[in-house]
């Protein structure tokens, strides 16, 4: 097999290992931290994120807030995804499909937020955006982490993935 | 570049190792995020130990470390309580609403609301009220449709909490005096216009029934030495309708005052903004107040006529007398012949909470300035017929030179721009709705050190309550906006969203049953009907007025 074609063999310089492991690491350190923090407050819900979403999602968003026990689930399923999508990028286990279900996290946060010219959110955003915001960049940040895998070279997919 | 490049060699090389599973390169590499991991955890602990050492600090600091929660007290109902009620228009229906007689017609349309949005929780919360052990035998409206309305709801099928449907239908009555006289009532609830309040509750008083009157206590000054006079020392017990008496942020309000937390605090500021004909009381002619939109009856068969209102009855007391006049008759609160403007009705429930946090009574000095800005028959001449004189904007300030405070209430009729109760003291300043936050000032005394040593940021709330923060609701039109900021809609209680109205009528009814004061019995309400009459006196006068303790009158 080429492994050209095989992302699991990529033929890195040095350079581009520590690169990639390390956005792989600030990534997993982010996502880890939302995750913990959530969890670590009694009070956090998605809900208010979710009243005030716009455009092709607030339909479901407000589907799910006016469901307890869908918004009880769809906080669980954020505490503990963050947490431990970031542990799993941070400590280089199963880093390609935490990168990718991170990505699609991502992605859905932007969906329900996106920021398009005419559209006005209630709790102001902490930077500038206009159609690209943070969680879009992250988002694609991970699908690079998933196209250019490292946990196997700088991570504990190393011992898992050695015959 | 081959010697700087591919990891693949090494790869290969390792893999090559013949009895040993991994190498030393092997454990560096697999292991290379460990430190960083390391350093996560040595960070987020030591982040959890300083927010709590803060945390801790500040709890202390403000004496409510070991408090418990601000939880508002109930009691299982005991015997029956028969009631009436006088006067079924708008309030009415809510109060009998809170006491678990909510109108079918409002019933079925709440029902339909919150299965079309279930965000919607007016329904919900209603079918969740606790059980009063109540009967509504009696109801007195001069105007047929809506005695007519309040006779039904004795009979609704929709019942909070599981509780049977009543049988017997009440019996409507036209004159109040004869609602009184019957023997199978032993309560009312007066919901009529403020100029009805005080003979009313005086008389149910002397038939020997406990009385549940709204706000403003009376239309005038004398009525509330009229109403001191009977319920002073009285068997019967009386209850000013000021719901927000059961906010549970009023009592956390009033522990941190009384923690000292603010410092002295030299002015409160309280305010109104409300910014539609609705919110400024030019109902719909014809308004079905049932609802909870302003829509007119859907049938003229239940519109206001001269004969299906009993005019003459209507005005009763008013001090002047006008031919049929539907206009007054929807929109009583735009005259001072009926109602007290935006100083009893409204102001008073600002100066009853703070009045509840800060043991207030009355002001030494009141005064007030205003003017009718907006709602003119020249700016709505399709709405408007006859002129207000009731103000649309209205500023009053109460100064009580012994406790070195100042009260400033700011009323507007035409903008709805939420100002909130602000309690500011040399130390902190408090924003009291429905939750509340304390604020450090940036020059406080108390907490000087504690800022200096960055402990306490005077950036952000050192101290936030809010109940039910978890708890979501689709609070949609702009009244109801106003009421749910001001903690006037709903509060909670043991972590259950309640409306403050049931809560308040479930006080009153646990003295009559089990003896005590009510929460606004008629020491707080002549000190609200003073301070409310000080203020509209003022500003009808065009001067400052003062309160004689002595002789007990405004001069």
């Amino acid at each position: 097999m080429n492994d050209r074609l095989n992302p699991l063999a990529p033929d890195y310089s040095h350079y581009q290992l520590v690169s990639l492991s390390l956005l792989r690491v600030l990534v997993g350190w982010h996502l880890l931290y939302e995750g913990m923090a959530k969890l670590s407050n009694s009070n956090w819900t998605s809900a208010a994120y979710l009243l005030d979403s716009k455009w092709i999602f607030s339909g479901i968003a407000k589907w799910i807030v006016t469901n307890p026990g869908l918004l009880s689930f769809v906080d669980t399923l954020n505490m503990w995804g963050l947490t431990l999508i970031g542990l799993s990028l941070m400590f280089g286990l199963m880093s390609r499909w935490a990168s990718i279900a991170g990505a699609c996290l991502l992605v859905v946060y932007y969906l329900f937020h996106p920021p398009l010219v005419g559209l006005e959110y209630s709790k102001p955003p902490e930077g500038s955006y206009l159609l690209v915001d943070k969680n879009l960049v992250e988002a694609c940040a991970l699908f690079v982490l998933a196209m250019f895998p490292t946990s196997h070279i700088t991570g504990l997919d190393r011992f898992v993935s050695k015959d | 570049m081959s010697d700087t490049k591919t990891n693949k060699a090494e790869e290969q090389q390792s893999n090559q190792s013949p009895g040993l599973q991994f190498e030393r390169r092997d454990i560096i590499k697999g292991l290379a995020a460990v430190p960083a991991m390391l350093l996560f955890l040595w960070n987020y602990f030591k982040k959890q130990a300083l927010d709590k050492m803060r945390s801790g600090e500040i709890m202390e600091e403000l004496s409510l470390k070991k408090k418990a929660p601000a939880v508002l007290k109930t009691k299982k109902p005991g015997d029956l309580i028969r009631l009436g009620v006088i006067g079924y228009g708008w309030r009415g229906a809510q109060d009998l609403k809170a006491a678990g007689f909510g109108n079918p017609e409002w019933a079925a349309k709440a029902k339909d609301a919150a299965n079309k949005n279930k965000l919607d929780k007016r329904f919900e919360t209603y079918l969740q009220q606790e059980d009063l052990n109540l009967a509504l035998t009696g109801v007195c409206d001069v105007f047929d449709t809506r005695r007519e309305q309040g006779i039904a709801s004795s009979t609704a099928s929709i019942r909070p909490n599981g509780v049977a449907q009543q049988t017997a239908p009440a019996k409507g009555y036209l004159d109040y005096q004869d609602l009184l006289a019957s023997e199978d009532i032993d309560a009312v609830i007066i919901t009529t216009p403020d100029h009805w309040h005080s003979k009313i509750a005086i008389d149910a008083e002397r038939a020997g029934k406990h009385v549940y009157v709204e706000k403003c206590m009376t239309r005038t000054m004398e009525e509330a030495h009229d109403m001191y006079a009977a319920f002073k020392g009285s068997k019967m017990k009386l209850q000013l309708g000021h719901h927000s008496r059961a906010v549970a942020s009023h009592e956390k309000a009033r522990e941190i005052i009384e923690n000292d937390i603010l410092g002295p605090i030299t002015l409160v500021e309280v305010t109104t903004n409300r910014n539609s004909p609705g919110g400024a009381w030019v109902y719909p002619i014809q308004w079905n107040s049932i609802e909870d939109v302003y829509r007119k009856y859907e049938s003229k068969d239940r519109y206001a006529t001269p004969k299906t209102l009993d005019w003459d009855r209507w005005q009763g007391p008013a001090p002047n007398k006008v031919p049929f006049n539907l206009e007054r008759y929807f929109r009583w609160r735009c005259w001072y012949d009926y109602g007290t403007g935006l100083s009893g009705d409204l102001l008073s429930h600002d100066f009853d909470a703070v009045n509840q946090i800060m043991d207030l009574g009355i002001p030494k000095t009141a005064s007030s300035s205003g003017g009718i800005y907006r709602y003119t028959k020249a700016n709505f001449p399709d709405m408007i017929e006859h002129e207000r004189d009731v103000p649309d904007n209205f500023q009053t300030v109460f100064e009580y030179p012994e406790r070195n405070l100042t009260v400033m209430y700011s009323a507007t009729l035409t903008n709805s721009n939420h100002r909130g109760k602000v309690f500011m003291g040399h130390d902190a300043t408090m924003k009291v709705g429905s939750g509340l936050t304390v604020t450090p000032d940036n020059s406080s005394t108390r907490y000087k050190q504690k800022i200096a040593d960055g402990i306490i940021n005077t950036s952000l709330p050192m101290f936030s309550y809010s109940p039910g923060s978890k708890d979501i609701d689709g609070v949609t039109s702009a009244t109801a906006k106003y009421f749910a900021q001001k903690g006037l809609m709903y509060t909670y209680k043991e972590g259950k969203r309640a409306d403050p109205t049931h809560l308040h009528v479930a006080d009153w009814l646990d003295c009559i049953r089990n003896g005590g004061e009510p929460r606004c019995n008629i020491e707080e309400g002549f000190e609200e009907a003073v301070a409310c009459h000080m203020a509209t006196q003022s500003y009808l006068e065009g001067r400052r007025v003062e309160w004689d303790p002595v002789k007990r009158k405004i001069v």
